[in-house]
C-alpha cells in the first residue's frame, strides 16, 4: 500500500505580513513512512507541523491528511492525527494517568475504552509504576514518553512528532527512538517528524526533507542523499611502492583517485560494494593491501553541501532557546 | 487492524474535562486554599472590624458632657413650686442625651448603610471584590497554557473550540462561587447579621449574581490575555483597575456619600450592582424592585461583555 497520506502543495505561512516562516513548501508522505523535516532552529519546521495539525492556518497553499483538507476539514484531520509537541505539554499538577485521560476526553473517547487504553499505553512506554505520580516529579525522558503515550490515545493513523528528543541525553534519546519505532510497528502509523539532530534523521527516517529559511532544499532518503554527494571515501595502502592509480581507476564505480604519499584516497559510488572489487583487482595484479578504511558521508556533509553551512553551527542557539524555555517553566512552577 | 476513529468529541465532555483539570490544579494546592481563607479574613477582620462606624456614636465616644447635678427648668409655672424653681436630675439628662445620640447613630447607619453595623456591610462588599479579582486572574491562566504549548496541543484535538473558551469561564465562575461561600461562612462566624428576610433560597440568588459578573469579566479577560503578547500585560492591567473599580462602587461605602461625578461612575460600575444584589439577598430587608434592577444590569453586562470576549477569543483560536 503506498497511498499518499500527507500531501502539501505550496504551503506558505507569513507572520505579521512580512515574516515568511514557511515558503511554498511541497512534499508528500506515503503510508507507513517516517518522514523527517531536518533543519536548524527557525527554519520553519514547527510552523509547518502546526499548519498540518490544524493549529495554524496556512497563508497560502493547501495540505491534506488522508485526503482531508487541513483547513476545510480540520475536524476530520484532528480525529485521525496524533501530536507529540516539542514542549512538555502535560499538566504538571496532574498525574500521568490523569493527563492521558484528559487527552482521551478531548477526543470524546468513551471512558471504558480510554481507561483500558491509558493503562496499555503507560505500560508500553514503561511508566506504569509512575502513573499516579504528579508529572512535576517526572524526569525529561519520562515526560517525553508520557507525551508519546498521550499522543497515541486516539489510535492515530498519522503521528506528528516535533523534535521528539529535544533536550534529552544521548541514552534517553536512543531509547526514545526505540519507542518510536516500536509504536510505529504496533499501530501501523505514518509518522511525520521534525528534528535538528542529524543522527536522528539518519536512523529513524525513511525519507527526509532538508528545510532552511522556510524552503525545502532537497528531499530524498538519507542514503540516497549521502550518495548524491559523490559517494564514499575509501583509503587504501599497499605493501609495494608502485603507482596503482590506473588499476584502481579501471574498477567499476570509482570516480576519483588521489595518491597521497603512498596511500590512495578513492571516491567511489557505493563503498561497501566497491571496496572488495578494488581489493580483488589489486590481488589479480599481484599487490597486497595492507590497510583499508571506508568513510561514509554523514548527513552533516549533505547538509553542508545544500545549505552552505554546518548543521553544528546552529546547535548553540538551540541550546540557548532550551534554557529559556526551562526558565519559563520554573517561573511558572514556583 | 480495526480502527475506531469515529469518536464523538462533544462540547460538554470537553468542557467538563478541561474545567476539571483547572479545578484539580487549584484544589490540589493547599497553600492556595489557605490563601483563599486568609485573604478575606484579613480584609474582614482588620478593615471590617476596625472601621466600626456604628460605635462612633456610643456613650464612651461622647466624652464628658458637662452636666450639672441639678438642672433648673426656667419658666412660668402654673403651680409655682415651693422654692420657686424645678430641677431635673443631671444624670437622667445625660442618659437621655446618650440614648438619643446613640439612636441617631443607629438611624444614620441604617439610612446610610442599610444596616446598623459596618462589618456586615463591608463583608458583603468583600465578596464582590474577591469575585472580581478571582475572575480576572483565572482568565489569565490561558497565557500559561499558550506559553507551555498546552493550548496548541488541545487545539490539535477535535475538541470543540468553544469548550476551550467556556472551560476558562466556567472555571473562573466556579472559583468565584466557592470563594463567596467561604467568605459568607467566615463572616457569619465573625458576626455578620443576616436580615430576617434571608432564607437559604437566597443563596441561589447570590450564586446567580456572581455567575453573571464572572461570566462577563472572565470572558473579556480571556480575550485580553489571549491577545496580549506580553505575559505581564494582563497582570498590570488587573492591578491598575482593581482599586478604582472597588472605590468607585458601593463595595466599601455607599454611593450616596460620593460627589456627583463619582456617583456617575459608580452607577455604571457593575461591581455596584453585584454588591447591591448580594446585600439585598443577605443583610438587607429585601427590596424586590431594586434586586430586579440589579439583575437586569448584571444580565446586560454579562451578555455584552461575554459576547465581545467570546467572539474575540474564538477568532484568535481559529486564526
Amino acid at each position: 500500500m503506498s497511498e499518499e497520506v500527507i500531501v502539501a502543495r505550496g504551503l506558505t505561512k507569513v507572520f505579521n505580513k512580512n515574516l515568511v516562516a514557511v515558503d511554498h513548501v511541497s512534499f508528500s508522505v506515503k503510508h507507513g513512512e517516517i518522514f523527517g523535516f531536518l533543519g536548524p532552529n527557525g527554519a520553519g519546521k514547527t510552523t509547518t507541523i502546526n499548519m498540518l495539525i490544524t493549529v495554524l492556518r496556512p497563508t497560502e497553499g493547501t495540505a491534506s491528511i488522508l485526503g482531508y483538507d487541513v483547513v476545510k476539514q480540520a475536524n476530520e484531520v484532528r480525529k485521525v492525527i496524533g501530536v507529540v509537541p516539542q514542549e512538555y505539554t502535560a499538566d504538571e499538577d496532574l498525574t500521568g494517568y490523569e493527563n492521558i485521560i484528559l487527552c482521551a476526553d478531548l477526543y470524546g473517547i468513551p471512558r471504558e475504552v480510554s481507561k483500558k487504553r491509558a493503562v496499555e499505553l503507560l505500560e508500553l512506554v514503561e511508566l506504569t509504576s509512575f502513573k499516579d505520580k504528579k508529572v512535576e516529579t517526572y524526569s525529561g525522558g519520562m515526560r517525553r514518553r508520557l507525551e508519546l503515550a498521550s499522543g497515541l490515545i486516539n489510535r492515530p493513523r498519522v503521528l506528528f512528532l516535533d523534535e521528539p528528543t529535544l533536550g534529552l541525553d544521548v541514552q534517553t534519546r536512543a531509547a526514545t527512538w526505540n519507542y518510536i519505532k516500536r509504536l510505529k510497528e504496533e499501530y501501523d502509523m505514518t509518522i511525520f517528524m521534525t528534528t535538528h539532530y542529524l543522527e536522528e534523521a539518519d536512523t529513524l527516517c525513511d525519507r527526509i526533507a532538508i528545510i532552511d529559511y522556510g524552503k525545502i532544499i532537497v528531499t530524498g532518503d538519507p542514503e540516497e542523499l549521502k550518495h548524491s554527494l559523490g559517494g564514499d571515501i575509501i583509503t587504501i595502502s599497499i605493501k609495494e611502492d608502485v603507482d596503482i592509480s590506473s588499476i584502481i581507476r579501471s574498477v567499476e564505480n570509482v570516480k576519483e583517485v588521489r595518491n597521497e604519499n603512498g596511500s590512495y584516497r578513492i571516491k567511489v559510488e557505493s563503498g561497501e560494494e566497491t571496496a572488495p572489487l578494488i581489493i580483488e583487482a589489486l590481488r589479480r595484479n599481484g599487490y597486497t593491501v595492507t590497510r583499508l578504511s571506508l568513510t561514509e558521508p554523514t548527513l552533516n556533509e549533505v547538509y553542508l553541501e545544500y545549505t552552505g553551512r554546518s548543521m553544528r553551527d546552529t546547535e548553540e542557539s538551540k541550546e540557548a532557546f532550551r534554557s529559556q524555555r526551562i526558565t519559563i517553566r520554573r517561573a511558572r512552577a514556583r | 487492524m480495526s480502527r475506531v476513529n469515529e469518536y464523538h468529541p462533544s462540547l460538554l465532555r470537553g468542557l467538563w474535562a478541561l474545567t476539571v483539570r483547572e479545578l484539580k490544579k487549584w484544589l490540589n494546592d493547599p497553600i492556595m486554599l489557605l490563601m483563599l481563607v486568609i485573604q478575606p479574613l484579613i480584609w474582614m477582620g482588620l478593615l471590617g472590624k476596625s472601621m466600626n462606624l456604628g460605635a462612633m456614636f456610643s456613650a464612651s465616644n461622647l466624652g464628658n458632657i458637662e452636666v450639672p447635678e441639678k438642672i433648673p427648668i426656667p419658666g412660668n409655672y402654673v403651680i409655682p413650686p415651693a422654692n420657686g424653681v424645678i430641677y431635673v436630675s443631671g444624670t437622667m439628662v445625660s442618659q437621655i442625651i446618650q440614648q438619643t445620640v446613640s439612636d441617631i447613630g443607629a438611624n444614620v447607619m441604617r439610612n446610610v448603610f442599610g444596616v446598623t453595623d459596618y462589618f456586615s456591610y463591608m463583608s458583603i462588599g468583600m465578596i464582590s471584590m474577591i469575585v472580581m479579582t478571582t475572575t480576572m486572574f483565572s482568565g489569565m491562566s490561558i497565557v500559561w497554557d499558550r506559553r507551555l504549548g498546552f493550548l496548541d496541543k488541545v487545539l490539535s484535538t477535535p475538541v470543540p473550540r468553544g469548550a476551550i473558551i467556556f472551560s476558562k469561564v466556567l472555571n473562573a465562575t466556579l472559583r468565584a462561587m466557592l470563594q463567596a461561600t467561604i467568605i459568607l461562612t467566615l463572616a457569619t462566624v465573625l458576626g455578620l447579621q443576616l436580615s430576617p428576610s434571608f432564607t437559604l433560597i437566597n443563596i441561589f440568588g447570590v450564586y446567580a449574581a456572581i455567575f453573571l459578573l464572572s461570566v462577563g469579566l472572565s470572558s473579556v479577560f480571556l480575550a485580553f490575555s489571549l491577545r496580549s503578547t506580553k505575559l505581564e500585560r494582563p497582570m498590570q492591567f488587573i492591578s491598575l483597575i482593581t482599586m478604582p473599580l472597588m472605590f468607585a462602587s458601593n463595595t466599601l461605602l455607599p454611593i450616596t456619600l460620593m460627589p456627583d461625578w463619582l456617583q456617575a461612575v459608580a452607577y455604571v460600575n457593575p461591581l455596584s450592582y453585584l454588591t447591591d444584589a448580594l446585600r439585598q439577598l443577605t443583610i438587607l430587608t429585601l427590596d424586590v424592585s431594586k434586586l430586579i434592577t440589579d439583575f437586569m444590569y448584571l444580565g446586560f453586562f454579562a451578555t455584552v461583555l461575554s459576547s465581545i470576549g467570546i467572539v474575540l477569543s474564538w477568532r484568535y483560536l481559529s486564526k
